[in-house]
């Protein structure tokens, strides 16, 4: 038995994306159980070494002409089919297309991506419009959760995003987002400021 | 445009420099009362026909619409020509009865306001704390360039989604497919779009010297079942082609209306032509 062929086992079997340091973990908690001379050698097996393995095999599967490649998604490797056939799926499967977010949508979740945790007001402030469907649908999609409530009157409740919304946007991390670095540190309205800004309010905070 | 009436302009009032934020809520309040006026020539304000349309877009996606149709650069706008533009379809939603947030209104006022400021001489401009920069539509101009790039940072996200879309495993995330509410419109087009077509009907029918044949009972249910039977499953017609043979100003509201419920309930999907603007309806087959 070949690693490189458990290594793909591995990652075909996995209902989740799995990442080279689970692989590598579970293959030496097998191996170390087993006891085998050969299973021993891999007992001790490095993330690095299994890294390596999974660079070949996804060199292998890209030069077989097959339909099938290996992707590194931001909570670990798993395979998909190629872009061309998506077409071909979809004819087989029509509920498979996938429901693509309306921009409103995208830019609400957007607001949430790059400004988590975030109450709802402070989406609200930006947007200029309610953003009670949205949200709803993007909580329903998963994309979205509460994380929590900001100590604020009220104790609104404060959003973040989810892991599958770093899978299914391919974002490895916050600062992987496009524009990043100037989105996340914009100065915005927000729905404090919104109600400390209006004139009246600022000329009473002077006479104190 | 239409009923637009820039005599609705209300900066005409505060031009004698003092205008304040305060007094923009009360032009706020002024445009809203003033719809009612011009609209009762509409079937749809005379037996109200509510579409209960919720509108995700805010007022700086309107802008934001405006200035791109207008391909005007963002950091040269005419204040004049924008405010214009905004009240028309402030204007065109109120002649369809839809209901739009009050921020709609609040930055109505917003631009009334500017846009009074901005026929000031600069030395007769009241010294306003809130605007450091001598250019009043400076303030908005920042809010709507820091908005546009988190629309397009949404865009981009967008089309990661879009790409990651058509890359398959064996163990698929979870099929969503939206309900009927939801999937309202298609993705290509926005209500903005559908708006700005249907401004397009109504000023061709005003030029058209068509005399309005007062004699009109349609109702938006009579369209409904005009619009399902003259379209088929699966057949698609341009949405222009909806209005032919219209002799009322409120025929074309109420068959407008119909159409909008009938992409509610998923009967109909819309797309625009990206170059040509051109607007298609198609009828869902519903299996």
């Amino acid at each position: 038995m070949e690693l490189i062929h458990i290594v793909e086992a591995l990652i075909f079997a996995a209902p989740e994306p799995v990442s080279s340091s689970e692989i590598a973990k579970a293959i030496s908690r097998n191996a170390e159980e087993k006891g085998e001379p050969q299973a021993q050698a891999w007992g001790k097996i490095s993330q690095k070494k299994v890294e390596k393995v999974i660079d070949q095999l996804g060199e292998n599967l890209a030069h077989s002409g097959r339909p099938i490649e290996l992707m590194e998604g931001p909570s670990g490797w798993k395979f998909v089919t190629r872009a061309e056939y998506a077409e071909w799926i979809r004819a087989l499967i029509p509920e498979m297309r996938p429901e693509r977010l309306s921009p409103p949508a995208l830019e609400t979740l957007a607001l949430i991506a790059y400004r988590q945790p975030i109450t709802k007001a402070d989406i609200e402030v930006v947007r200029g419009v309610s953003v009670d469907g949205v949200l709803h649908k993007i909580m329903d999609r998963g994309l979205v959760k509460v994380g929590g409530r900001a100590e604020l009157p009220g104790r609104p409740l404060l959003y973040e995003t989810t892991e599958l919304f770093q899978e299914h946007f391919g974002v490895k991390d916050l600062d992987d987002l496009p524009n990043a670095s100037e989105l996340r540190r914009v100065e915005l309205p927000s729905a404090e400021t919104s109600k400390e800004g209006s004139p009246k309010e600022e000329d009473k905070k002077e006479e104190d | 445009m239409t009923e637009t009436d820039s005599g609705t302009n209300p900066a005409t009032g505060p031009a004698d420099g003092e205008s304040t934020p305060s007094d923009a809520a009360a032009v706020a309040g002024l445009l809203f009362e003033k719809e009612g006026g011009h609209t009762t020539d509409s079937p749809a304000m005379e037996t109200p026909y509510q579409v209960d349309l919720e509108i995700f877009e805010g007022p700086l996606d309107l802008l934001l619409f405006l200035i791109k149709k207008d391909e005007v650069d963002i950091y040269d706008i005419s204040i004049e020509r924008i405010t214009e533009q905004y009240l028309a379809y402030i204007d065109t939603f109120k002649l369809l009865n839809i209901g739009l947030a009050g921020e709609f209104l609040v930055m109505a006022a917003t631009l009334c306001y500017i846009k009074s400021r901005m026929m000031l001489p600069k030395h007769v401009q009241p010294p306003d704390e809130d605007i450091d920069e001598e250019d009043p539509r400076w303030d908005l101009i920042k809010q709507l360039i820091e908005y546009k790039k988190f629309k397009d940072a949404a865009a981009s996200l967008g089309q990661r989604e879009e790409k990651l879309g058509n890359l398959y495993r064996n163990f698929p995330d979870k099929i969503e497919s939206d309900s009927a509410e939801e999937r309202r419109l298609s993705e290509d087009i926005n209500i903005f779009d559908l708006i700005r077509a249907f401004q397009n009907i109504l000023d061709r029918f005003n030029d058209g010297g068509v005399g309005e044949i007062i004699d009109d009972h349609y109702t938006v249910s009579d369209k409904i079942d005009f619009l399902l039977a003259i379209v088929q499953p699966g057949k698609r017609v341009s949405f222009n082609s909806l209005f032919d043979g219209v002799s009322s100003k409120g025929e074309l509201i109420v068959t407008f209306l119909a159409m909008l419920e009938l992409m509610k309930l998923n009967h109909f999907r819309v797309r625009q032509d990206q170059s040509l603007g051109e607007i298609e309806l198609e009828r869902n087959v519903i299996e």
